[in-house]
């Protein structure tokens, strides 16, 4: 066998939050090589260290606040003897990464060729004129449009997938023996996600760089990983070429993360809903899954949702002239029966958010009706505002961000019932209670801060503060998108309970096609502010119609190791962005019914 | 962005407006009769009549206004009740002193200010931050008559490197102006020096837990690089805003250094100007000190475009 890149032996890296403290080891004797022109995954749920593993490798952690033991060679040269002079030679020339964030991963204060430019005279005695070419050779070659121009221009130009492929352009200017990839595609929309997936694997046979994967996500690891590397808690649980890791993995915990990865295509030929089965990290097993109801199909619509439109004006000029306007949401129809989750898919930029925010009028709609209740929610009668907002909920993708740090999670809970004037103290207190011990929480944690919870639990923690006012319809939007595998099933489970005990209705709103499948009765596929398609979500997935709708299908990856040597042969393609110059009529389309209640979009 | 700055023109000539009525109301206010006073004490009531006659003072209180705002506009603002000298004259006279003093006074303050601050962010925790910060707190608490005297003592008085006091116009040569300079410019820069510090670290240690500058240490890029080139550009804005608003203090502070140092600048004026009961010196530095706030706003403003291209007007 030839001698790996990057050797690491016994890796140990603790932290201390001061002096003062004992040293906790986040990663325990850790060891793996990674061989040239070969993929190692390193896969695990957050806390399970894998991240704090490869910043260790790149000597990237506070060096007051950690200490690294053990043996990381790079080609023979032990890492953690080098001098910090020498260590910076290594960064970005030897070892490169990328980052998950490809929003905050680069400055906004520089422009991405200079950005690139300087990882480039960093590392080689070149001029500037000569970097420059370099860089647009390298723009090309991760195939960014218009490299020439992109030369001189700043990040927050340009989407999230430019983005990483500037960062990708950046961490191969000087040809690395190893590239990190920390989560690169995790905040990337599905379709974006595979093209870069494909340029990784491209540049790796062509440059035969050893790369090293971060990620929590097992589809993705089956694309891209020759080995597979499972952590938890620190410890490597278990370790060896992919297709063995999937096809018949040891360790509990590797068929667990494994059997909690929800499947595109699970559902097939069943009509309800399903709650997930859940795993137990112990033995791996599945527990049972259990079939939804059916939604209440003899009473009036909770939500109805007609020719929604929603436009962002663009001003500009002497007297903000408005030059356009960003058509976020487009003649969007749509209602909603008492008990039924109706799933809004689509990437960045479709609209699906906006869509919601509008019906709560939180964003004000530029024309179309809402109906709560049968009660239109219009900007004049407050109190139908009031009482629309009672019934209508949100719960929002990050649930941190959601909750005031510096508020008790039980007033958190507690205020939308106090501030619609619903009961006195007393009774808030007793209903948080209440609700609280429904979500799966101990009504005794209602004096704790959000930071003393898990991400799953401040989730819950969102849902109780949601149906504090027993809404009739809750709006989630991404609500389990930032979780893990694992938690993100448990909370799915919590909402489809809570579904079935209070006749709830979600409008379900996600990017994420394989959880979709699971908790929809029905499915809307958006695309630039529309509806393309929208139907029964078997209909939906098993015999989709829209070139849309194939195509995102197509795009989420499958935790199948057989696709390793896959390639999408995707063309480098944007989402088209919404926006249109004033007097701009949008064609009009009609909906045709290709099957029961199953209707495409059809341009006139 | 010409627009922007037409527009924020157009805005500024209102605010100007308002000031001016401010001011004209505020003297009209004040008690005692301009007529009697600028007439003397031996005047007949006739005679005083006369004058405020000759002076449109009988007029109603708008015509009055626009009347003196007209003399405003034409850069006319009055004479001086005490000297007779025009009031324009009188604060052209002293304006030399006292740009001199806010200018070499933001030269010694910004760049030591910015450089600590950065420094102390970079070793945030150490001791080299706590002896840093510890001198920006005794910076703030120095009141300047007290550090400006203890200076004097030392430099001047008993090492007799610099002047005591006084002030050279810069047209006998550069270092007679400077040297006259310095003490006082030390003196009134240090409580700008421990502000602009502070804000300096603060705003730093925002940017340096920041993604893009694990990026930049991930390639490579040396520490005094990442500091200046890819941190501090970023934590300019607040920066910015700051030594915005140290210029406009920076006006306030001057009247007690240039007692201290005993320089003819425009602080000194406007106290005499205030212990004579000098109605239009103190209108005119009113409105003189009101534009230049005005335009180092307007300066500042601009500034966040050049310090970030995200930001455009």
């Amino acid at each position: 066998m030839t001698k790996p890149v990057l050797s690491v032996r016994d890796l140990t890296t603790s932290f201390r939050p001061d002096i003062y403290s004992p040293w906790t080891p986040v990663v325990r004797n850790i060891g793996f090589d990674v061989a040239a022109g070969e993929t190692l995954a390193i896969v695990g749920e957050s806390g399970s260290g894998k991240s704090v593993t490869s910043l260790s490798v790149m000597r990237l952690l506070p060096p007051r606040g950690s200490r690294i033991e053990g043996e990381i060679r790079l080609a023979g040269r032990d890492l953690l003897a080098l001098p910090e002079q020498e260590m910076r030679k290594v960064r970005g020339g030897d070892i490169a990464m990328i980052f998950q964030e490809p929003m905050t991963s680069l400055n906004p204060m520089m422009t991405v060729g200079e950005q690139i430019a300087e990882a480039i005279r960093g590392h080689l005695s070149i001029g500037s004129a000569e970097a420059r070419q370099e860089t647009i050779r390298l723009f090309e070659k991760v195939r960014l449009p218009n490299a020439k121009e992109r030369y001189d221009v700043y990040p927050h130009k340009l989407s999230g997938g430019q983005r990483q492929r500037v960062m990708i352009a950046m961490a191969l200017a000087t040809r690395p023996k190893l590239l990190i990839a920390d989560e690169p595609t995790t905040a990337l929309d599905v379709t974006i996600q595979g093209q870069i997936l494909d340029l990784v694997k491209e540049l790796q046979e062509e440059t035969g760089m050893a790369v090293l994967f971060i990620t929590h996500d097992m589809g993705v690891v089956a694309e891209v990983a020759d080995r597979t590397l499972v952590m938890l808690r620190g410890d490597v649980v278990e370790d060896g070429p992919t297709a063995e890791i999937f096809g018949n993995g040891r360790h509990p915990y590797t068929r667990a993360l494994l059997a909690a990865v929800p499947r595109l295509g699970s559902m097939a030929g069943r009509a309800l809903p399903s709650t997930f089965g859940l795993i137990d990290t112990a033995t791996g097993s599945r527990g049972a899954e259990r079939e939804a109801a059916p939604p209440v199909a003899d009473k009036p619509a909770v939500l109805e949702v007609k020719n929604l439109t929603t436009r962002f004006a663009v001003r500009s000029g002497l007297f903000s002239k408005v030059t356009g306007a960003v058509h976020a949401v487009e003649n969007v129809s749509f209602s909603l029966q008492p008990g039924e989750t109706l799933s809004l898919v689509g990437e960045s930029g479709c609209g699906k958010s906006t869509t919601g925010r509008t019906i709560l009028r939180l964003t004000k709609p530029f024309s179309g009706t809402v109906l709560v209740n049968g009660q239109e929610v219009g900007a004049t009668d407050r109190e139908a505002l009031k009482s629309a907002r009672r019934a209508v909920q949100m719960v929002f993708q990050d649930p941190f961000a959601s909750l005031n740090p510096r508020i008790p999670i039980g007033a958190s809970i507690a205020e939308p019932f106090l501030e619609q004037k619903l009961g006195g103290k007393a009774e808030a207190r007793d209903k948080t209670a209440a609700l609280m011990h429904r979500v799966g929480l101990l009504p005794t944690m209602m004096s704790r801060l959000p930071h003393e919870f898990s991400g799953g639990q401040r989730q819950r923690i969102c849902i109780a503060r949601a149906l504090m006012l027993d809404p009739k319809v809750i709006i989630a939007d991404e609500a389990v998108s930032a979780l893990d595998v694992s938690i993100k099933a448990q909370v799915c489970n919590l909402l489809m309970e809570l579904q079935e005990s209070l006749g709830l209705a979600y409008l379900f709103i996600s990017h994420d096609m394989a959880v979709v499948e699971r908790v929809s009765h029905r499915v809307a596929v958006m695309y630039l502010g529309e509806i393309v398609e929208i139907g029964p979500r078997s209909a939906v997935f098993e015999a989709p119609q829209h070139s849309y709708t194939k195509k995102l299908m197509a795009a989420v990856p499958v935790p199948d190791p057989s696709r390793r040597r896959m390639r999408r042969n995707t063309e480098v393609e944007e989402i088209k962005s919404p926006f249109r110059i004033p007097g701009f009529v949008p064609p009009k389309s009609v909906y045709k019914e290709v099957s029961k209640d199953h209707f495409v979009q059809v341009r006139c | 962005m010409i627009i922007y700055i037409l527009r924020r023109l157009g805005a500024t000539l209102i605010v100007m407006g308002l000031v001016g009525l401010m001011v004209f109301v505020l003297l009209h206010l004040a008690p005692g009769d301009p007529a009697a006073v600028i007439a003397g004490d031996n005047a007949t009531p006739e005679q005083i009549a006369q004058l405020r006659q000759m002076l449109g003072l009988d007029d109603p209180l708008p015509v009055q206004f626009l009347r003196w705002m007209g003399d405003v506009v034409q850069g006319d603002l009055g004479v001086s009740i005490y000297s007779n000298e025009p009031v324009a004259q009188l604060i052209m006279q002293r304006m030399e002193a006292t740009v001199s003093l806010a200018i070499a006074t933001l030269a010694f303050a910004v760049p030591i200010a910015i450089a600590f601050g950065v420094i102390a962010a970079h070793r945030a925790g150490t001791t080299v931050d706590r002896i840093l910060m510890l001198f920006s707190v005794m910076g703030f608490s120095l009141p300047a008559f007290v550090l400006g005297y203890m200076l004097s003592w030392l430099f001047a008085i008993e090492w007799k490197l610099l002047p005591v006091q006084g002030f050279t116009p810069i047209s006998e040569g550069i270092w007679p102006w400077a040297r006259n300079l310095i003490l006082p410019s030390v003196t009134l820069g240090m409580t700008y020096t421990a502000l602009i510090a502070r804000i300096t670290r603060t705003s730093m240690l925002e940017v340096l837990s920041e993604d893009f500058i694990r990026t930049a240490r991930a390639k490579g890029v040396a520490v005094p690089r990442i500091l200046v080139k890819h941190a501090l550009r970023n934590a300019g804005v607040p920066i910015a805003t700051v030594i915005g608003i140290g210029i406009a203090l920076l006006i306030g502070g001057v009247v007690v250094t240039e007692t201290v140092f005993n320089i003819p600048g425009v602080g000194r004026l406007v106290v005499d100007a205030i212990a004579r009961r000098d109605y239009p010196v103190i209108q005119g530095v009113i409105l003189v000190f009101s534009g230049i706030y005005v335009f180092v706003n307007l300066a500042t403003d601009l500034s966040y475009t050049l310090i970030d291209p995200r930001i455009r007007y």
